[in-house]
């Protein structure tokens, strides 16, 4: 069991920084993230992109904001559990319990959520027939490589995962990439890659194909794709793979009981407390009347969300308002006290 | 103004004047019209506003820009039709618009 004053979930620009918000006024936190790093959609969906409404930072990337958040919280040396999503809450006295897909179990004073839309999970063939056949021989992720080797692989998706799995399995397996156009998104060099061992006939490239069917009993065994111009072909397979990248779902803190309407949990704007006490609510995740989803006003929920954590973790004691300038204490909790 | 139609999966249509300016798929999401996530808020980092043209209006809309096909690579079930709506800015021209939206974006 990990005990810390609040459990953040989403390591996201919004939960970095109400990280340090909490560690500025004294209280510990511990961050949960589904994703494999830090840094939320900034880091997952545009890493390279310029933002320039952070501020007092004229441009910066999705990377570079995340890669300073982590820098500035460095101090409080916050835990990190990342590929964790987090599954059950359970209140116990005054105290939140909460349990993570990974069964981590945490016991908490209070918990911010700043989610954004939800955690990321794999984006998935729209076929129903797919359903039973993930985690045998349908994969979004590949954990194992070994158990390809001299199968026959059909990879679908034109991203760099897509091209980047298909170079790579074409060494001991026969495999064959469908994608639903002639470009590609992944990058130019996996593309002629790709190319070239499509014309050394060791690897089979289908473009303009999209997935039609999935047959078999317990594992796949045929799989049909179908032509824009509608002509199907159909060749045996041992295994399916499909990179289409991510998509974000609330998942399991739909169940929590909590007021959500439109994707978003509804909060109070005096300490982005949501209609649980002790669960606040920021980022893009929060609703109120007049919410922008920037991450200048993420920032801002969670100073205010850190605020209201602290009568739950120090029930006794009284939070003062003080400046990071001139406060000793708030200097000696960032190791800067001269 | 132009007056959009959205065709949602459940056979319903609802017809909106959507102000000019605002994409198509703000006119959606305001309106509260089911099937239209915009998880990204209008990015192109997500392609969860991603409807179907109707064929006669493809080449009345902006050319897509680069990304786009790229982000539709992502979306569920995407046909020659397909665009992201957020990625549609309404004008007087997009004036009797149809759009279909798909059954789910994920």
């Amino acid at each position: 069991m990990n005990k810390t004053d609040v459990l953040i979930i989403g390591a996201g620009p919004t939960g970095l920084f109400c990280a340090h918000q909490l560690g500025i006024i004294g209280l510990s936190c511990e961050i949960v993230d589904n994703l494999d790093k830090a840094g939320g959609q900034c880091i997952e969906l545009y890493p390279d992109k310029p933002i320039y409404d952070i501020p007092a930072i004229p441009e910066c990337t999705g990377e570079e904001l995340t890669n300073n958040l982590i820098k500035q919280i460095k101090p409080f040396n916050v835990k990190f559990h990342l590929n964790e999503r987090v599954e059950e809450l359970k209140k116990v006295e005054n105290r939140w319990h909460v349990k993570t897909s990974g069964n981590k179990e945490f016991d908490v004073a209070s918990i911010v959520i700043a989610g954004g839309v939800g955690s990321f999970e794999p984006r998935k063939f729209p076929l129903k027939e797919c359903e039973k056949f993930e985690g045998n021989s349908l994969f979004y992720s590949i954990k194992d490589k070994t158990i390809f080797k001299d199968k026959t692989i059909s990879i679908f998706g034109g991203g760099d995962s897509a091209l980047d799995w298909a170079i790579e399995l074409s060494n001991t397996s026969k495999v064959n990439l469908i994608h639903r156009r002639d470009g590609f998104s992944g990058a130019e060099s996996s593309v002629q890659k790709v190319k070239e061992l499509h014309e050394q006939g060791k690897l089979n490239l289908y473009t303009k194909y999209q997935i039609n069917s999935v047959l078999g009993d317990d594992k796949i065994d045929l799989i049909k794709i179908k032509h824009d111009d509608g002509e199907i072909k159909e060749f045996k397979t041992d295994y399916v793979l499909g990179f289409f990248g991510l998509i974000m779902q609330l998942g399991p803190i739909l169940d929590w009981g909590l007021n959500i309407s439109k994707k978003t949990i509804e909060v109070n704007t005096e300490n982005f407390e949501t209609n649980i006490d002790g669960i606040f609510a920021i980022g893009d995740i929060c609703s109120y009347p007049g919410k922008l989803k920037l991450i200048l006003s993420g920032f801002h929920e969670g100073a205010l969300a850190a605020r209201g954590c602290f009568k739950y973790a120090k029930p006794d004691e009284k939070l003062r308002f003080e400046f990071t300038t001139t406060s000793k204490a708030a200097q000696e909790r960032l190791g800067v006290k001269k | 103004m132009a007056k959009i139609t959205y065709n949602t999966h459940d056979n319903k249509t609802h017809s909106i004047d959507v102000q000019n300016g605002l994409s198509v798929m703000e006119g959606a999401v305001q309106n509260d019209i089911p099937g239209i996530d915009a998880d990204c808020g209008g990015g192109m980092a997500c392609a969860t506003c991603h409807v179907y043209v109707k064929e006669k209006w493809l080449d009345k809309l902006p050319a897509k820009e680069d990304g786009e096909e790229d982000m539709l690579d992502m979306a569920f079930e995407p046909k020659q039709n397909s665009r992201l709506s957020c990625q549609l800015i309404v004008s007087d021209e997009l004036d009797g618009l149809v759009v279909n939206i798909p059954s789910k974006q994920g």
